[in-house]
């Protein structure tokens, strides 16, 4: 979910692009990091673990920790918590350690 | 090869103000940002910060990045590298560099380490499910892109970051379940922990995780509460129905790179963890690295500034940059220094401070 | 207790309430800092030098009730939040209270709103007298409340609205 009214902070306006998750159409900031448009739509699992197949979501934010790795535009191991949106990609959802399409 | 009089390493409030002193001094700087922006953990605080006037009181953080970030616009001495890493920096004093795809290498005649510090992670069981993240993930998400983590959050942690992240998830219009914290006492500003009780959020001291629970994400933590032992008491169970968990268990400095340069370092608790011996120039045991801010010891934005100044003052002086006016702006930025750890509160990181200090001058 | 649960207890309010005598002459600030903070911007902001931190920036702050007019600019300036102004003058049995604020939607004057305390408790209804925005994005709310309940209200919640 967006924040609509914030008592401190004006968000820059950015164009509205399209993007697909796993098949389905999802729309975003252009520019903003992957994973922030995929909160704004209630997708918080990111990925599943190479071993035990465990859900994983966006921990760090800054690209340091791997929790958000996702495969994008065919590529696995993006770090979608910095990677910015852009319009038309594809994006999925990671099994274990991906592997290039 | 490219040569630098002084390469800066971090464009948080302390490389900033590093960069920005010595370039004023009259040194060719080049100012490395991992991020793709500058700032550091400034551009996420929307609180009025402490201080006196000097180190911008009463100003939001992100507005002082945006001063800072201004005064480093007007130096034509400075050029400003983002997307850029610094990776490794080796005995023969070059510098390796990776800029978005690319690699670089450097020679600095002086380098600046301000890369800051990392967050601590906590272990109970289910801490990866998600839903769980670090108090600076919740930050970047709300303040930079304007999108709330969660419906519902707990934090953990009633230090400056775990109250001050709490104000700012209410203030996102995110509901705060409580903030719980192991010690017995709450390690924040009184302040800042009386900004989210008033609106009804409570904070439970001597209280620690159980476990978080959810099977694709998260929704829910067991939290208990703890002896003066710290132990788990058993029979003390409170089950929150949360959706989102924010870790603000502490911060340990980044310093990689000056264990690398053999700088000699020292395991602080007051200052976080591993930090570097220095003198009071900032400047390590390795003569050509300086550190300022958290990286030399976790502390406020407010003396990273002023180390950063301090250092970059002193790493363009040894470089024999001079001014007319650099003793006495040197002698003030001590004293305000002094003053910012005046208090009571300052006692820990001053204590911390004295294992880490070198006598002898530059 | 501050140090355990984050709120003020009545021994540390006693200390920095108006008496009875200054509360008869009207506004007056009360400031809830109870801990030395390295931080001056109250004794900075008020022009009439009723806030004063004689030796280092890191004391309590010393203010002076004589000279304080209870103009609020305090209330907007301290990054802690801290200041809150009272004036039992305001009516016969109505007190007027500005209180800093930073949460939208705000109310506009005329209001009526749910008076919250130092715990986040309801403890009655407060009608805003006058939404003070401010450049700094602190707003300055002036509500009207029992003279009872003055000491108590730290915070509002607008009518429907639940926080927390
Ligand atoms: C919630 C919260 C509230 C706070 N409130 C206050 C407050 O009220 N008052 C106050 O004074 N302080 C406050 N602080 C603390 C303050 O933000 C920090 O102390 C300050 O930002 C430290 O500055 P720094 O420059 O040392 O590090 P940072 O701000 O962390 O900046 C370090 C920079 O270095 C970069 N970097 C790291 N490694 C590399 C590398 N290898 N190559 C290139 N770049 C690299 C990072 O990306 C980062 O941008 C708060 C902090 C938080 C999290
Ligand atoms: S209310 Fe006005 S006069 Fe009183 S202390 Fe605050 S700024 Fe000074
Ligand atoms: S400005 Fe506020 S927080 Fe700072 S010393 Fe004054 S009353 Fe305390
Ligand atoms: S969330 Fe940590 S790398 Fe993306």
């Amino acid at each position: 979910m967006r924040i609509e009214n914030h008592p401190i902070l004006a968000f820059a306006d950015a164009a509205t692009v399209e993007f697909t998750f796993n098949g389905q159409a999802l729309s975003g900031r252009e520019g903003e990091p992957i994973a922030a448009a995929l909160h704004d739509a209630g997708v918080r699992v990111l990925r599943h673990s190479p071993r035990y197949h465990r859900p994983r979501g966006l921990f760090c934010a800054i690209g340091n920790c791997s929790s958000c790795l996702m495969t994008v535009n065919g590529v696995p191991n993006i770090r979608v918590c910095v990677e910015p949106l852009r319009a038309g990609m594809t994006v999925e959802t990671q099994d274990g350690k991906g592997r290039l399409a | 090869m490219k040569e630098v009089d002084i390469v800066v390493i971090g464009g948080g409030p302390a490389g900033l103000s590093a960069a920005v002193h010595a370039a004023k001094m009259g040194a060719g700087v080049l100012l490395l940002e991992r991020s793709q922006a500058l700032g550091g953990q400034l551009v996420k605080q929307t609180h009025k910060f402490f201080g006196s006037r000097q180190e911008f009181a009463g100003e939001r953080g992100f507005d002082i990045a945006h001063t800072l970030m201004e005064q480093i616009a007007q130096q034509e001495k400075i050029e400003v590298w983002t997307n850029a890493t610094a990776l490794g920096y080796y005995p023969d004093g070059v510098l390796t560099v990776k800029r978005n795809e690319n690699f670089r290498t450097f020679r600095p005649r002086k380098l600046i380490v301000a890369t800051g510090a990392s967050e601590k992670a906590l272990a109970f069981p289910n801490n990866d499910l998600p839903g769980i993240y670090g108090a600076g993930a919740v930050q970047t998400l709300m303040n930079l892109y304007g999108v709330m983590p969660a419906k519902r959050v707990l934090m953990v942690g009633a230090g400056n970051i775990g109250v001050i992240v709490a104000y700012q998830l209410l203030q996102a219009g995110v509901e705060v379940a409580a903030v719980i914290e192991a010690a017995p006492r709450i390690g924040g500003y009184w302040v800042h922990a009386s900004k989210i009780r008033r609106c009804g959020v409570p904070i439970l001291t001597g209280h620690t995780i159980r476990q978080a629970h959810g099977t694709t994400q998260l929704t829910g933590v067991t939290v208990c509460r703890l002896d003066e032992k710290w132990t788990m008491i058993p029979g003390t169970d409170t089950l929150f129905e949360v959706d989102g968990l924010c870790l603000a268990v502490g911060l340990s400095p980044l310093t990689e790179l000056l264990w690398q340069a053999g700088c000699k370092m020292n395991f602080v608790p007051e200052l976080g963890g591993y930090v570097p011996w220095r003198n009071e120039y900032l400047q390590t045991t390795h003569k050509n690295v300086y550190v300022a801010g958290d990286v030399a010891g976790v502390e406020e934005a407010s003396a990273a500034m002023v180390e950063g100044k301090l250092a970059g003052l002193a790493a363009a002086f040894a470089l024999n940059h001079q001014t007319a006016d650099f003793a006495a702006d040197y002698r003030a930025a001590k004293q305000q220094l002094n003053a910012l750890r005046s208090g009571p509160l300052s006692a820990k990181v001053c204590h911390g401070l004295c294992k880490v200090m070198l006598e002898e001058a530059m | 207790m501050l140090a355990i649960d984050g709120t003020a207890t009545a021994e540390d309010l006693q200390a920095v309430l108006p008496t009875p005598d200054r509360r008869r002459r009207g506004a007056v600030a009360v400031i809830e800092c109870f801990q030395e903070i390295p931080c001056n911007p109250c004794a900075d902001a008020c022009p009439r030098g009723a806030i004063t931190m004689p030796e280092n920036i890191s004391q309590r702050p010393v203010f002076d009730p004589d000279k304080c007019n209870g103009c609020g600019v305090c209330v907007g300036r301290c990054p802690g939040l801290a200041i809150f102004v009272v004036d039992y003058s305001y009516g016969e049995d109505t007190a007027l209270l500005k209180i800093p604020y930073e949460f939208r939607p705000l109310p506009q004057a005329g209001d009526s709103v749910t008076a919250l305390d130092r715990q986040g408790a309801a403890v009655g209804s407060a009608r805003v007298v006058k939404v003070q925005e401010q450049k700094n994005r602190t707003t300055i709310l002036w509500l009207a409340v029992t003279a009872a309940m003055a000491t108590a209200v730290r915070n509002i919640r607008l009518s429907g609205e639940v926080r927390a």
